[in-house]
């Protein structure tokens, strides 16, 4: 369980490092702002709590995995990141910039801490499916964990990842399924529907949790459990929100990718000053 | 030949096995030696004989079922883990239905893992046009960091096997189906990745030839050495890095140069060699035998090798006319005052 101080300490850091997203995204011009916000209390909790890592050793070989298979919400990655002392702060500076480390989705072998280069959806929970078979054949103890959307549930590959991961009984995998109820075009359900997306899963043999993506209790609850469990993979689906924290993005269609004016800015950082008051 | 023996393998009678059945039998051997080794492939362990691995080494052989997706982009993160996934399935699978997961898994990210795609070019000629493939050379050759291999027999599939795991980073291996008559009677050759086996000397004419076509050119060089003509063999077994060194060479040597491939003219040797020469601002008669843009029909291997002329005889007849050609004197070249 989670305890009142170390709650508070999650929270303050989840609103420190939205601050940094905002500004960052200022900075480069334009950034898939939306599901990073939506993502980040759950990468919040596995970088602050969860991951055994090195930041002075990247390549670790006994360091837990994290594959952010959403690779669109690699600013909220970045950002992470650095803060953990894998590269420094101002190189966020250069993000999307010609000839940068960062371009929006993140490149395993230019940035520090990145354990796969995703972006093309589908293909970031294959990729975990064998990081936590390489485990087993390796008689290593890390544990992978790995970050889908929502939206990238309509990829197919991901159903075959999942028909893997649970025939393999990789119970040393755990995947959060960021339900923020958009993909680029619009509602999920509108352009294709995913649910009963928990049915599917536990169908495809998968342990499945539900829970408030936004709320610390629930996150490392879920964590938790997963660690516990022996047979199979665990799928939680958190129930997220597009833009969390920011009021004006807040399951915004509009808000998938976008730039910030000095105005959008300074109403985004009172928005979140708002929603995570000291 | 009772027994072939490699650097880490022993094999009987390796000369009666074919490309497949070898490549089984060597991987298996090197698996059982070096616990990095796990094999993978996609309900395809009978068809490629990567069974074999699973029949000696069950713990480190994972069949994914009909999925390449999945299966490329999990040796990904098999290679992260230290180990090195042997991926087989056919070359059509391999290639095109799971091509942006070898290209954005396996070679973007530099993932040390090796591909052996059986059944490719028209090997497997009378399963129809969808087991075909005849692309395969070119997209692998488009994805930067790939090394590109088609070994010509059995005995040259294992040294390539055994060089591709001896090297860090991503090989694709093509190999047909597995019932070619061999090219190397014994071990008594040197294989080395991205450098051309030069089989037959020759002052008129090269041809270049990669993969199972391979004893195909040798049989039409010999065929026109009885006709007066001396035409060098090269066994192009690295499509790349390719052996430029080799074809400028045969630019500067022969002035004539004729191409042999399993697959489409488009992107593969012929297209290669093409480029180096190009690039060479070199004169040359040159030649590409394969299939000429188009779908392969139906039919046993041997009769679509030599209804796309890439059998004994159709590299004699594409000899032939490339010794005819002209290229210096034709007018169309006489600078214009």
């Amino acid at each position: 369980m989670l305890d009142a101080a170390e709650k508070k300490r999650l929270v303050k850091k989840a609103r420190q490092l939205r601050e940094r997203i905002v500004e960052v995204t200022f900075t480069c011009g334009g950034a898939h702002i939306g599901g990073a916000f939506s993502q980040h209390d759950i990468l919040v909790a596995l970088y602050y709590k969860y991951l055994r890592l090195d930041p002075a050793q990247p390549a670790w070989s006994e360091r837990d995995r994290f594959v952010l298979s959403k690779g669109h919400g690699g600013i909220g990655h970045a950002v992470i990141l650095a803060d953990k002392g894998y590269y420094a702060d101002k190189l966020l500076d250069e993000f999307n910039k010609t000839g940068s480390p960062f371009g929006m989705h993140l490149d395993r072998l230019k940035v520090p801490g990145v354990d796969a280069s995703t972006g093309s959806l589908g293909h970031g929970i294959g990729i975990a499916v064998g990081m936590a078979l390489g485990a087993r054949v390796t008689g290593k103890s890390y544990r992978t964990y790995c970050l889908i959307g929502d939206g990238e549930c309509h990829e197919g590959s991901v159903w075959e990842s999942a028909m893997a991961a649970a025939h393999f009984k990789l119970a040393n995998l755990t995947c959060f399924v960021d339900r923020n109820g958009f993909s680029l075009d619009g509602p999920t359900e509108k352009i294709m529907a995913l649910e009963p997306l928990d049915k599917k899963f536990e169908a495809f043999g998968w342990r499945v949790l539900q829970i408030d993506g936004h709320d610390f209790d629930a996150i490392c609850g879920a964590i938790e459990e997963a660690q516990r469990e022996r047979e199979r993979p665990v799928m939680v689906i958190a129930k997220t929100i597009k833009g969390k924290g920011v009021d004006f993005m807040e399951s915004k269609t509009g808000w998938h990718y976008g730039g910030l004016d000095d105005e959008m800015k300074r109403k985004a950082l009172e928005s979140i000053r708002r929603t995570y008051p000291d | 030949m009772a027994k072939a023996q490699g650097l880490t393998w022993t094999v009987e009678d390796a000369d009666q096995m074919t490309q497949a059945e070898i490549y089984g039998a060597v991987i298996t051997q090197m698996g059982q030696k070096d616990k990095r080794l796990v094999a993978l492939t996609a309900d395809l362990a009978r068809s490629t004989k990567i069974g074999k691995f699973e029949e000696k080494i069950p713990e480190r052989f994972f069949n994914f079922g009909i999925a390449e997706a999945n299966m490329f982009a999990v040796a990904s993160g098999m290679a992260d883990a230290g180990l090195i996934p042997i991926v087989s399935t056919f070359a059509v699978f391999s290639s095109l239905r799971a091509a942006e997961f070898v290209r954005t898994d396996i070679c973007y990210q530099k993932r040390n893992v090796k591909i052996i795609a059986t059944h490719s070019g028209t090997s497997f000629g009378q399963a129809g046009t969808t087991h075909h493939c005849t692309e395969d050379l070119a997209v692998m050759r488009a994805l930067a960091g790939m090394t590109v291999i088609a070994p010509a027999d059995a005995l040259e599939t294992a040294k390539a096997v055994e060089a591709a795991v001896a090297m860090d980073g991503p090989v694709y291996i093509r190999i047909g189906r597995g019932f070619e008559p061999p090219l190397h009677k014994d071990l008594g050759f040197e294989f080395q990745i991205g450098k051309a086996i030069q089989l037959r000397e020759g002052t008129d004419l090269t041809v270049i030839a990669t993969g199972v076509p391979v004893r195909h050119a040798v049989e039409a060089a010999d065929l026109a050495k009885q006709q007066g003509h001396s035409v060098r063999v090269l066994d192009m077994h690295t499509l790349k890095p390719l052996d430029e060194a080799a074809v400028l060479a045969a630019v500067k040597d022969t002035r004539r140069i004729v191409t042999v491939e399993d697959h489409s003219v488009v992107g593969g040797l012929g297209t290669a060699v093409a480029e180096a020469i190009a690039r060479s601002g070199k004169g040359c008669a040159f030649r590409s035998l394969g299939y000429q843009d188009c779908y392969s029909i139906v039919g046993y291997p041997d009769d679509l090798q030599h209804h796309y002329c890439i059998d004994g005889d159709g590299i004699l007849a594409a000899i032939g006319e490339v010794l005819k050609a002209d290229f210096e004197a034709d007018e169309d070249w006489a600078d214009e005052d």
